[in-house]
């Protein structure tokens, strides 16, 4: 017994093998850092395993497709591939007047030779589409032609403007020009409420045709407000859940935690029926004789209708994280502070609130982010004035068909959230946002 | 300094009587009821003097706590009256009680550094910038914690956060201090050091000092008073040595220290003697505390260093106890013994490790006694 201790002392006060170059070694004689990078290998394996299937969903169904919409908002194949020869005719133009003979004669040449694709294969459809949405006559002017294309004959100047009025107008001719590249900025201008002036330049639309800069403002104010009032809300209830015993505390939870449970148009037409001008609130109002019977309020399909519509059903995103942070809290900070001689309103504006800033980060950030982007209950009840910008994206996607257009809005809105969280992180750090 | 002998005199020995309100900090008949329906503190009196060191000690849930926040201010009494310097001061709010507080946790606010949460009490007063850095250096200094002003409460190690707290309950110069068991997260050594520190500080500035301990060698070595609380009452407040040499009842005996218990009852009683004839009919020496009469259930309790087995160390008329060594015990300063003494196999002798030491083997049978004024005759 004696005997084994003194050799194993003996062997821990030799000095540790080392290979000829003097790296340490294990005692079999592999080298200590090959050694250790085996054992880890296998670590990272079983590591990347599990985070696999994760990985390759949001790498498909989220990184992908944002990807692809980003690529779309600068895509521009449609007239590149329609009119190679006329783009190539149209390269000494000054862009003043209609363009002459040459540049005619090679657009007859790319409309027939489109006619010769098989149907699938056609360019100047999308053509048609595409410079539709920079001038509104275009689609009507090009479907027509098209069918008469092959009647034409020399000079097709003249056979063209025939045709259609359009192709008399150089305006038509510039766009031509303008995208008659494979990347455009076309979609951004429209999505800043500008466009392009006869010289080319960049200018803001007319005040009526203005749409998208003033939808995204009143989008980030409208976030601002609910997440405001999800904050005001949210604050004292997650305060008294906080220090209410568990048992009672997570019965007023389910209460707030409602919103989640019911189905959202459950919801709204119970909002409906509570909100509208034949509603209960407003019938209630004007028995109680506080507004009169043609003064009734307007408090859905609009602006007030969205924000409390979606202040409750965003409430939760405020609370969970609140109240996560203030249980974590112990009473014996605020007792310090009060026996230290702050009042209750010192102890709780110096030592409790700044304490319970990573839930209100936490929260804020949640739901500003989510309502940013939020768009079924503005769909629903927000009517014209509450829209917000993930509709005016709805719309281009589903009816105008503008995909170009709602991608470069989407863009837009990831940026801007993207932008807001770089703030956020730069004011308060995102690690010490609180989640959960 | 205070004066030890005259807070000795005025508290000795036995439950204090009620109605006294000459302390600095008096509860007078004090009670306190969570639910309404059990008392968690009764009937609570208490008298601190200025510039006193009393520790409350007890088992869990004795109320030590309770009475600590009814001083505090943070629950308020269901019945009585808590007087801080001869005021009533069950209607002032806690932040204007002036008390300082350690507690258990420490509750050092934990987004600002040393120097904040030092200098926030010295804020909420309105003290002038200048006047408030100088003091809390002066308090950082005080507990040798000069250097980490800057540092957050995270980066402290428990014994220094310990400190900072301490630190921050005197920075504003309170007249009372309440610590809630503030060595509790501590390893022995760095208790025992701040143990020291601690007294120090209370005496060397002055400040009536309410403690509230689980650990009853703390209680012993830091006091002037002890409160032993036991089901909401306080049942011994007494200066550590008389606690544990004068334990005024079988729980304070029990509680304090080790102790060997015998019952019996009351054979001859005489003044500050008397005789027990235990349950096997064994006869023993003892001094009569909560027993009047012969006749009398009782149970003795005499501590373990006490018991001798030498009998020329005991007087002549000192009664001898049979007894059989069943265990020995080396634990290196002392050698302790179990014993079977009149039919009981957990009564427990120690001696002190010394040249000149009787040597005693597992199987022999000896004598052993006391004097009469280590074994107490008490309640049962
Ligand atoms: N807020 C409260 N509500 C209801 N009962 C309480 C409350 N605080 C304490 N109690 C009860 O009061 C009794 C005394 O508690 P207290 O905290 O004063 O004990 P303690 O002596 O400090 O114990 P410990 O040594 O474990 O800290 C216990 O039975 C406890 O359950
Ligand atoms: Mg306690």
């Amino acid at each position: 017994m004696a005997q084994a201790d003194a050799r194993a002392l003996a062997n821990g006060a030799e000095p540790a093998p080392t290979d000829r170059a003097g790296r340490l070694q294990t005692a079999d004689g592999v080298p200590l850092k090959t050694a250790l990078r085996r054992a880890e290998r296998r670590r990272k394996i079983a590591a990347f395993l599990l985070v696999a299937p994760l990985l390759f969903f949001i790498l498909t169904f989220f990184v992908f497709p944002i990807a692809q919409m980003m690529w779309r908002s600068v895509d521009n194949p449609q007239v590149v591939r329609a009119l190679p020869q006329t783009l190539e005719a149209l390269q000494d133009w000054d862009g003043s007047d209609v363009p002459g003979e040459p540049v005619f004669a090679a657009l007859h040449a790319d409309m027939m030779a489109d006619l010769e694709r098989p149907r699938v294969a056609q360019a100047i459809g999308p053509l048609g589409i595409r410079l539709n949405y920079e001038l509104s006559a275009a689609r009507s002017a090009i479907s027509r032609t098209a069918r008469q294309v092959p009647n034409f004959e020399a000079p097709y100047r003249d056979a063209f403007m025939d045709s259609h009025r359009l192709w008399g107008d150089p305006a038509l001719w510039r766009i031509i020009k303008r995208e008659g590249r494979p990347l455009t900025s076309a979609y951004y201008v429209a999505a800043l409420d500008r466009e392009f002036d006869d010289q080319g330049n960049i200018v803001r639309r007319d005040e009526n045709r203005r749409i998208y800069v003033q939808l995204f403002i009143r989008t980030i104010l409208m976030s601002v407000a609910i997440t405001f009032l999800t904050f005001m809300l949210g604050f004292p209830i997650s305060y008294y859940l906080s220090i209410l015993p568990m048992r009672y505390a997570n019965l007023l939870m389910i209460c707030v935690l409602l919103p989640f449970w019911t189905s959202l148009l459950v919801r709204t037409s119970a909002w409906i029926v509570l909100l509208q001008q034949q509603g209960v609130i407003n019938t209630m109002l004007v028995q109680i004789g506080l507004i009169s019977d043609d003064g009734r309020l307007s408090m859905i399909y609009n602006m007030t209708g969205t924000i409390i519509a979606m202040t409750h059903i965003l409430l939760p995103f405020m609370v969970l994280p609140l109240y996560s942070v203030m249980r974590n809290i112990p009473p014996s900070y605020v007792r310090a502070a009060k026996s230290l001689g702050a009042t209750p309103w010192t102890a709780f504006r110096r030592i409790y609130f700044p304490q319970t800033l990573p839930g209100i980060g936490a929260g804020g950030v949640l739901v500003f982010i989510i309502s940013i982007g939020y768009y079924i209950t503005p769909a629903l009840v927000g009517g014209q004035s509450g829209r917000m910008i993930s509709n005016e994206i709805a719309r281009h996607m589903q009816q105008s068909l503008n995909w170009g257009l709602a991608a470069a809005l989407g863009t837009m809105l990831l940026i801007g959230v993207l932008v807001l969280y770089w703030v956020y992180n730069r004011l308060v750090g995102a690690d010490s946002l609180k989640l959960g | 300094m205070i004066n030890k002998a005259e807070n000795r005199r005025s508290t000795g020995g036995k439950l204090v009587s009620s109605g006294n309100r000459n302390g600095f900090v008096v509860f007078d008949r004090v009670q306190k009821s969570y639910d309404g329906e059990t008392l968690v503190v009764k009937d609570l009196n208490l008298s601190i003097a200025k510039g006193e060191f009393l520790t409350m000690l007890g088992p869990s849930g004795s109320g030590k706590t309770t009475c600590l926040m009814m001083l505090a201010g943070f629950e308020t009494a269901t019945n009585g009256e808590i007087l801080l310097d001869g005021r009533p001061i069950n209607r002032i709010p806690p932040h204007k009680r002036g008390i300082g507080m350690v507690f258990q946790n420490y509750a050092l606010f934990p987004h600002m550094s040393v120097g904040e949460n030092l200098a926030f009490p010295l804020e909420v007063r309105g003290m002038g910038k200048s006047q408030r850095e100088a003091q809390v250096k002066r308090a950082l200094d005080m507990v040798q914690m000069g250097d980490f002003a800057n540092r957050r409460p995270a980066q402290l190690s428990g014994g220094q956060q310990q400190r900072i707290a301490l630190a921050r309950a005197l920075v504003f110069e309170p007249e009372v201090v309440l610590m809630d068991e503030p060595l509790g997260a501590l390893d022995k050594q760095l208790r025992e050091h701040m143990q020291f520190e601690i007294t120090r500080l209370a005496h060397s500035l002055g400040i009536t000092t309410v403690y509230v301990t689980h650990d009853q060698i703390e209680a012993l070595t830091m006091s002037d008073n002890v409160a032993v609380f036991n089901d909401g009452v306080i049942q011994q407040l007494a200066p550590p040595e008389e606690l544990y040499e004068r334990p005024a009842n079988s729980f304070v005996a029990q509680f304090i220290g080790e102790n060997n218990k015998l019952e019996g009852t009351v054979e001859t009683i005489d003044g500050e003697r008397c005789t027990v004839r235990l349950d096997d009919g064994t006869v023993v020496d003892a001094q009569p505390v909560n027993v009047t009469s012969a006749g009398e259930r009782t149970r003795v309790s005499i501590r373990p260093e006490r018991v001798e087995s030498n009998p020329q160390r005991l007087p002549e008329d000192a009664h001898l106890v049979d007894a059989e060594v069943l265990e020995f015990i080396y634990m290196g300063d002392t050698f302790r013994f179990r014993l079977r003494v009149a039919g009981q196999d957990d009564f427990v002798m120690k001696y002190r490790n010394a040249q000149d030491q009787l040597r005693l083997t597992v199987g022999d049978k000896i004598r052993i006694g006391w004097l009469p004024e280590d074994c107490r005759a008490l309640d049962i």
